[in-house]
């Protein structure tokens, strides 16, 4: 804690090797007791953070890595117990602490950062005052001097007029702006230790890159150390020096970021490695991620032997010993009898088990070639023209002008039989009401929708009835999007009873085990309730309800970002063998661009309800047109810690304004580098610069 | 993903370790000593004929107001019935219009509340306001006004609790089905092709009908104290009928003779307290959170 917030662009001393550990945490092991039996959730991991370093822990649900967060701080309440182990900050044992001790240091040498910004602040209380209390409960400062920090603190926080904001309440801010408020007051007292709970995921990437940069400074400047927790291997790469793979409560893994992400030496960081698609990458033909079987070991009974053993491809007869944490080269561990006896994990084969027998499908397909080279087919399945959908806001009073969330304004889209159509964006851009649109959940102010060349867009309720049939929908939320009062085989039945397509109980019953066949689920699971299934198995009988009526077109919002990254891949693998077996045409919706490039032939993008660019995937991630496209592309992370490093970055600074007042002209020009006074002038037309690429911009291609 | 950790860390939290039979006792104990008083009541009111040797309303001038002894359990009363008959009696009438008036006012109220909140708009207003008027008037008070119109009489006291009862109903279903039916496996619903109604009775109820229960079993003793009021008032019942809430005015001026009134309430007391219970219980027990493992 040398640096103060006053001199904060003085040089953090330099992380020597030999300066002692911040944190040294050895066989730490917390436990839940509960009824059901004892639930090892850290289990024996040991760790040191030196001075200003920066050490990232991955892992999926379940993994421990937030419960570790959580005893690091003793956050933790009965039933669960740090059971042994030793938990040394700067030489001071935090597991002998009394509670007095332990407040001194909660806040000042050590802070956190959580997930969600929304409710890590109290919602009720100014800024100033929770920053205010933060900073007067540690130090002897003065009201004025604390908020006279505070202020300048949000500001270096890069809160724009911080001390307008100081005074605001949370609410008044931004997802973004609230986790920077959250970071503001966890620096307030500048500790040596700050640990982040996966402060990013909640954020979209434009503004995730905004706050890793930002860690990354404070790291820098004023030397804090800094623990981050995240299931994003890129985030990690970015930030980290070192990283732990944490798998079923065990590290499994330890190095230096590059070393691991180039070349994992534990099958489970090669699965994590492998399971997602990069945004860098061309994806290879036939598109399969390589997913790992099945899902983490019931934490209530481990085995003995290893605990990834089950899972792993690469797996050995000695795997049933449970192996150690050792050395297998300078400065990297691993937990694997396979690569402490020197095997490589070969990063870029096929495994040597594949989740799905794709290759087979694949083959078959007619319409399987690279990107963009499919011929269009002459007739568009679903074509949208000049779309808009406005909410009306509750009025503020009788004689205030109503206001309108122009949340679609103006789409035109058009997907062809047996495409994928990605729909990417920033949360607010408009793009899942625009799903909503085209399946006539909500009604369209204006525009056309021509599905199969009938308009659905000014239908009535009555009409569209029979054209649902071809239209479905896979959500984003496997925990709301299933009726958790109806089994399984009652969900798949409604649809297949109502459109008529199986009229006795037999029949229905068959078609019933088939689609759970399909989606690779045990046909016997129909008697079962959702609450009895895993969110990727939850996603996978969502995918069969839409399948039950035989659609040929199915949107999917998001449909994996509520999942772990190797649920991702089976899911995505799966949509992607659908398509194949059932000649689906897709429309994709997601925020993950890297996902987006991997399933998608034609990628659009939707920005505050515009499209701004519309392109064959690998035109559109190799040589965007449009600004914003190239600013989404610049901030997203890619997992390999050297490209990271040398990647030269586009800033794109602020927020996507109000949808309430959209900017005139171009509505991109607010945030724009480029924007001149034809923007705000003129909204610039969608207009083809390349064969099929399209771009709504002045300037296209300048930047 | 981590929210789901923590989310299982404060469950586990809130289950420490006992064993089955403690846990159970100490979640449910309240609600099956509830459950236990109910059960009595309910048999007694099957059974009352065969566990009495008197009849309700035989008067016999020569007894009146003789105090607890071993021919008359708990007494008689100014006319010389005995209390205990009575009492046993009453707990027919008032279990019998508890339910009616909670069933039909909940079944009703539920599916207007639940219809408004699905179709928005217009009728949603008509309706929630209509709730609204309703409720600004003390429901004592207004069922005591529509009860006096219609005359005395059992039907029309359970018609004019009725009218004051279903509100409650409306709000709470109304709230329920608004959070539910932006559900993503409503718009999944929609994107069947399901009708409305379907939808409406099929998803949505089901999912928010755990809180309408709970609120049945707290109402339903509720309802008894309230119709044992109007009744004490002289609105419910016509006189030689036995119900406790008239028993209990008979007796009110008795001072000596404390057992003419004092019985009928324990009788109130018990029933009230045994739906209370029982109400919490199934509170827990449809809540997923305190239910878990």
């Amino acid at each position: 804690m040398s640096a103060t917030v006053q001199d904060a662009r003085s040089p953090a001393p330099a992380p020597a090797a030999a300066a002692p550990p911040v944190l040294a945490v050895s066989d730490l092991r917390t436990q839940f007791f509960t009824d059901a039996g004892v639930v090892r959730a850290v289990d024996g991991v040991s760790f040191t953070v030196a001075t200003g370093e920066a050490l990232g822990i991955v892992g999926e649900s379940g993994s421990g890595k937030s419960v570790t967060a959580q005893s690091l701080m003793r956050l933790l309440e009965e039933p669960a117990r740090i059971v042994s182990g030793s938990i040394r900050f700067q030489g001071r044992d935090l597991l002998a602490m009394s509670a007095a001790e332990l407040r001194k240091l909660r806040g000042a040498g050590m802070a956190m950062v959580f997930q969600d910004p929304m409710t890590a602040l109290n919602p009720v209380l100014r800024i100033a005052r929770q920053l205010v209390e933060t900073m007067m409960a540690h130090g002897n400062v003065s009201e004025a001097e604390a908020t006279r920090r505070g202020v300048k603190l949000l500001g270096r926080m890069g809160i724009t007029t911080p001390e307008r904001a100081i005074n605001g309440y949370p609410h008044q801010f931004s997802g973004g702006m609230r986790q920077r408020v959250a970071l503001a007051m966890g620096m307030s007292n500048e500790p040596a230790l700050l640990i982040a709970d996966e402060p990013t995921t909640a954020l979209d990437v434009t503004i995730q890159a905004q706050i890793l940069e930002l860690l990354h400074e404070l790291n820098k400047d004023f030397g804090t150390a800094i623990v981050l927790i995240s299931h994003d291997l890129g985030v990690i790469a970015g930030l980290c020096s070192r990283v732990l793979v944490m798998y079923a409560g065990e590290v499994v893994e330890e190095g230096p970021v590059e070393a691991v992400l180039s070349d994992p030496k534990h099958p489970y960081s090669w699965a994590l490695m492998n399971a997602v698609p990069r945004l860098d990458r061309e994806p290879v033909a036939g598109k399969t991620l390589t997913a790992i079987e099945g899902s983490p070991p019931d934490p209530l009974s481990v085995s003995v032997g290893c605990r990834f053993a089950p899972r792993c491809p690469f797996r050995i007869e000695r795997c049933a010993e449970h192996p150690e944490l050792l050395d297998i080269a300078p400065g990297r561990e691993s937990r694997c009898w396979v690569t402490q006896a020197g095997a490589a994990l070969d990063v870029r084969a096929t495994p040597p088990r594949s989740a799905f027998p794709v290759a087979a499908a694949a083959e078959a397909a007619p319409f399987q070639g690279a990107k963009g080279e499919k011929p269009p087919s002459p007739s568009a399945l679903l074509e949208v023209r000049g779309l808009v959908k406005r909410f009306p806001l509750p009025k503020r009073g009788f004689f205030e002008p109503q206001l309108y969330v122009h949340a679609v304004d103006g789409v035109d889209l058009s997907v062809t039989r047996g495409e994928t159509v990605g729909l990417v964006g920033e949360s607010g851009c408009g793009k899942s009401t625009l799903a909503r649109l085209i399946l006539r959940i909500h009604r369209p102010d204006a525009g056309s929708i021509l599905f199969d060349g009938q308009e659905i867009a000014t239908a009535s309720a009555h009409e569209i009835r029979p054209l649902r049939r071809h239209l479905q929908m896979v959500f984003q939320d496997p925990y709301a999007s299933l009726n958790s009062r109806m089994t399984v085989a009652q969900m798949l039945e409604e649809p297949l009873r109502f459109h008529g397509l199986a009229t006795t109980t037999a029949e229905t019953r068959e078609r019933v085990a088939e689609l759970l066949e399909t989606v690779r689920l045990d046909p016997k699971s129909g008697a079962r309730f959702p609450h009895e299934f895993s969110g990727g198995q939850r996603q996978r009988i969502s995918i069969a309800r839409a399948l039950a009526v035989r659609p040929s077109f199915i949107v999917a919002d998001e449909p994996i970002s509520a999942l772990d990254v190797n649920i991702q891949a089976q899911i995505l693998n799966l949509m992607l063998r659908l398509q194949d077996e059932l000649g689906l045409t897709y429309l994709f919706i997601a925020h993950d661009l890297a996902v987006v490039r991997h399933i998608s032939d034609r990628v659009v993008v939707l920005y505050l309800g515009k499209v701004a660019e519309v392109a064959p995937a690998n035109d559109l991630f190799t040589a965007p047109l449009h600004p914003y496209t190239r600013y989404l592309i610049s901030a997203v992370p890619i997992p390999d810690a050297s490209i990271e490093r040398r990647r030269e970055r586009l800033r794109l600074s602020g927020e996507p304004p109000s949808a309430i007042a959209p900017p005139s002209g171009c509505r991109f020009r607010t945030r724009c580098p480029l924007a001149q006074r034809i923007c705000s002038e003129t909204p610039p037309p969608l207009a083809e610069h390349r064969p099929g690429h399209f771009a709504a911009c002045h300037f296209a291609g300048t930047l | 993903m981590t929210a789901f950790d923590q989310a299982s860390a404060t469950l586990a939290a809130l289950a420490p370790a006992r064993s089955k039979g403690q846990r159970w006792r100490r979640r449910y104990g309240i609600a099956a000593i509830g459950a236990a008083i109910i059960l009595v009541w309910v048999l007694i009111a099957i059974l009352c004929s065969y566990l009495t040797p008197y009849s309700p309303d035989t008067v016999d001038v020569s007894i009146r107001l003789r105090p607890p002894s071993a021919t008359h359990w708990l007494g008689t009363d100014e006319l010389g019935r005995d209390v205990l008959t009575r009492l046993l009696y009453g707990s027919r009438i008032s279990l019998f219009t508890g339910l009616v008036v909670v069933l039909l006012g909940g079944a009703f109220g539920t599916l207007v509340g639940g219809a408004a909140a699905f179709m928005r708009g217009r009728g949603e207003e008509l309706i929630m306001r209509l709730t609204d008027l309703v409720l600004c008037f003390p429901p004592i008070i207004l069922a005591l006004a529509i009860a006096a119109a219609l005359g005395i009489g059992t039907r029309n006291t359970i018609i004019a609790m009725l009218v004051v009862w279903w509100p409650k109903f409306a709000r709470l279903a109304h709230s329920l089905v608004l959070v539910q039916r932006s559900q993503e496996y409503v718009e999944a619903a929609v994107v069947v092709g399901l009708k409305p109604a379907r939808i409406l009775l099929r998803h949505i109820i089901p999912n928010a009908v755990g809180p309408l229960i709970v609120l049945v079993t707290l109402d339903l003793g509720n309802a008894i104290i309230t119709f044992a009021g109007l009744s004490f008032l002289g609105l419910g019942v016509v006189p030689p009928t036995p119900e406790w809430g008239s028993m209990v005015a008979e007796g009110r001026e008795l001072v000596e003779q404390w057992w003419v009134a004092a019985f009928p309430g324990f009788a109130i007391l018990s029933v009230v307290l045994g739906f209370n219970f029982l109400g919490d219980g199934v509170r827990d027990w449809l809540d997923p959170k305190a239910r878990q493992r």
